[in-house]
């Protein structure tokens, strides 16, 4: 007999009493706090602001609570509860040259006014499991040394002086807000750097990967990556100046990338450049590496049709939000479409087996 | 939910939709760009729907939502639900009750009239998308009416398999100049897409809204030798008998057992307390 799908709601319901109880788990073991997580699962926090385009490290944290570490699901969350926000303004361009770093490397350069910092890095550690942490753990202390230098002049400045680097005119044009207008092509820099820097970072990660093996490739070395904290400044109308409203940390990386000269540019160096919250370094460096690829056109290089150069590819396969729903969306019923294929499917296959029947009985 | 406004978006984000609805609905079947915003629900299940039913609201109007015609599947509840809370407006069942509809790949049995609002979730707008991967490209197509690509697949779904290999999301011309995705509702559907009512479909994801208004000339396309065909499951529904309405096959046990019922759940129910009985009605009732 016929049971049909009923009870939808109390289906729902129980499905959201169980999913909550299940992201306790055993209620024996203590309970993560936000603080705990905001504190101790930092790089998490840092993803999630990035790619939730929100930065708020106690909500990051909440959400990912909520979202029982599924980054994803946490960005979801941040990006829902961002859509609910008034945008009352933008703030001037944060200035990244005046960056209190804690961490500044030069791959180009064995050493540069300012000096190489490693800051806190999984680079040279043994990736070795530390069985110690898993018993109770003693609070780590670091040495501490002189202040680093007060001045970090960029490292591509001083080939840009040299004009041995393509220059980067500044340009004081609002830049669009891709959360407030409907996404066109072909997009603008700005707009691509914003899609890419709360772009996936799987994703923009195995684009920037497939530039490196071939695929649209364009030569980068690190020219710099500085990682640290930077004042945000508003102009406030009321008061006629500027004034400080904050504090954020950010991960900044700029490629420096041989490039022998095209139709319209002389050889020289060009530059990829990535921008995003937090200390996300990987997101950084594979942003430059994507944009240096989507800037072909612009520098008269050819399009080898590799798929790193093209931007109507890459921007609107970035949003992981929007791949995840998408995606997932297929596990809504279809029966409706199904039946219909159902349909066709008998149909031509009748067809298709009686002309199969008069060929053999001919 | 005090803490959101009627129907969740704000009211400028509204504004920034209803002009896009109005720009849809003076020129039919065109994807108008829109600021999609980010709901609380995934892309893909309904945000474009769901923005378009926010900005259609009013506090007296009552709110049906169907997902494949029924109103008790899952995605159908959670959307009801979201309306209850953020914008407390009443909610029906009955397709006749309704001022506003929002569906997912279904055009409701009882005609529509000149008072309702039907809004469908679109999930791939662009009707010419497998054929042209490209939005730069396939803009220049609408823009320039060249439909020949959309013919040539046709035809050659002819050439191949005998029938047009499209059973759903069939595409259409509106009012003799656009080529519109009709959102996947089955072929069986798109006579109606020619009613009183107004439709509006939104596509959150993708960031396009468009419209047919009320008595627009809605043509799927066809050849002279290949006519338009509405085709269905050539059974009557098992429980209220109806032999014009869409069923959905449902299996009933391992050994090739099926019954066949409307897609439309209100529709069938109706027709059932009206008396109309199925081969597999309950004994009880049919006494």
């Amino acid at each position: 007999m016929y049971v049909a799908v009923k009870g939808g709601e109390r289906a729902i319901d129980n499905a959201h009493d169980w999913l909550a109880e299940e992201r306790r788990g055993d209620a024996s073991v203590p309970e993560l706090d936000v603080a705990q997580i905001r504190e101790q699962l930092s790089l998490a926090v840092n993803r999630v602001m990035a790619e939730g385009s929100l930065y708020d490290p106690d909500l990051a944290a909440l959400a990912i609570k909520q979202a029982r570490g599924d980054l994803i699901e946490a960005i979801f969350l941040i990006r829902a509860y961002r859509t609910t926000l008034p945008r009352i303004g933008h703030s001037r361009p944060v200035d990244t040259g005046a960056m209190a770093c804690i961490r500044r490397i030069s791959a180009t350069f064995k050493d540069a006014p300012g000096g190489q910092v490693l800051g806190p890095t999984f680079d040279y550690t043994h990736r070795l499991l530390d069985f110690k942490l898993a018993a109770e753990g003693e609070t780590p202390r670091a040495a501490t040394g002189e202040g680093l230098a007060s001045e970090m002049p960029r490292i591509t400045d001083f080939l840009n002086r040299e004009g041995l680097i393509q220059d980067e005119p500044p340009c004081d044009d609002t830049p669009p807000d891709m959360t407030r207008a409907p996404m066109e092509y072909p997009a603008t820099r700005a707009l691509r750097l914003q899609a890419l820097t709360r772009g996936d970072e799987g994703f923009v990660l195995g684009m920037a990967y497939s530039t490196q093996r071939g695929y649209g490739r364009n030569h980068p070395f690190v020219g710099e990556l500085r990682i640290g904290t930077v004042a945000v400044e508003m102009d406030i109308p009321e008061l006629g100046f500027a004034i400080e409203i904050g504090e954020i940390t950010l991960t900044e990386c700029e490629t420096v990338n041989q490039f022998m000269g095209s139709k319209t540019e002389s050889p020289q160096f060009t530059r990829g450049y990535g921008l995003v919250f937090g200390q996300t370094e990987r997101k950084a460096i594979s942003m430059a590496l994507v944009d240096r690829a989507l800037r072909w056109d612009e520098l008269g290089e050819d399009n080898e049709g590799a798929p790193a150069q093209d931007e109507e590819f890459v921007l609107s396969h970035a949003d992981n939000i929007q791949a995840t729903g998408f995606l997932e969306h297929i596990k809504l019923p279809h029966y409706v479409d199904f039946q219909s294929e159902l349909e066709l499917i008998r149909k031509v296959r009748a067809e298709a087996q009686e002309a199969a029947r008069q060929e053999a009985a001919e | 939910m005090s803490d959101y406004n009627f129907a969740y978006l704000d009211e400028q984000t509204k504004r920034m939709i209803r002009r896009a609805l109005l720009k849809a609905v003076a020129v039919p079947g065109y994807q108008v760009p829109f600021a999609s915003r980010e709901m609380p629900m995934p892309y893909g299940w309904g945000t474009g729907g769901v923005q378009v039913t926010a900005a259609c609201l009013t506090p007296d109007d009552t709110l049906k939502v169907i997902d494949q015609g029924a109103d008790d599947t899952t995605n159908a509840v959670s959307i009801r639900k979201f309306f209850e809370k953020t914008a407390q407006v009443a909610t029906t069942e009955q397709t006749r009750a309704a001022s506003v509809i929002q569906t997912r790949h279904r055009i409701p049995e009882e005609p529509l009239t000149a008072d309702q609002i039907l809004v469908y979730q679109v999930p791939i707008p662009e009707p010419l998308r497998f054929l042209e991967p490209r939005e730069t490209e396939t803009r220049r197509m609408h823009a320039l009416e060249e439909y020949g690509l959309m013919h040539v697949k046709l035809y050659e779904d002819i050439a191949r398999h005998g029938h047009i290999a499209t059973s759903y999301a069939y595409p259409v011309k509106v009012e003799g100049r656009y080529v519109m995705d009709p959102s996947p509702i089955p072929k069986f559907d798109n006579p109606k897409l020619e009613t009183a009512a107004l439709q509006l479909f939104g596509a959150g994801r993708e960031q396009r809204i468009y419209a047919i208004p009320p008595h627009t000339r809605v043509v799927s396309l066809d050849f002279e030798d290949h006519p338009f065909e509405a085709s269905k499951a050539d059974h009557p529904c098992d429980l209220c008998g109806a032999r014009h309405t869409y069923l959905d096959e449902v299996i009933t046990d391992d050994a090739g057992g099926r019954m066949f019922v409307c897609s439309d759940t209100d529709y069938c129910a109706q027709r059932r307390a009206e008396g109309h009985r199925g081969r597999l009605s309950p004994q009880e009732d049919a006494a």
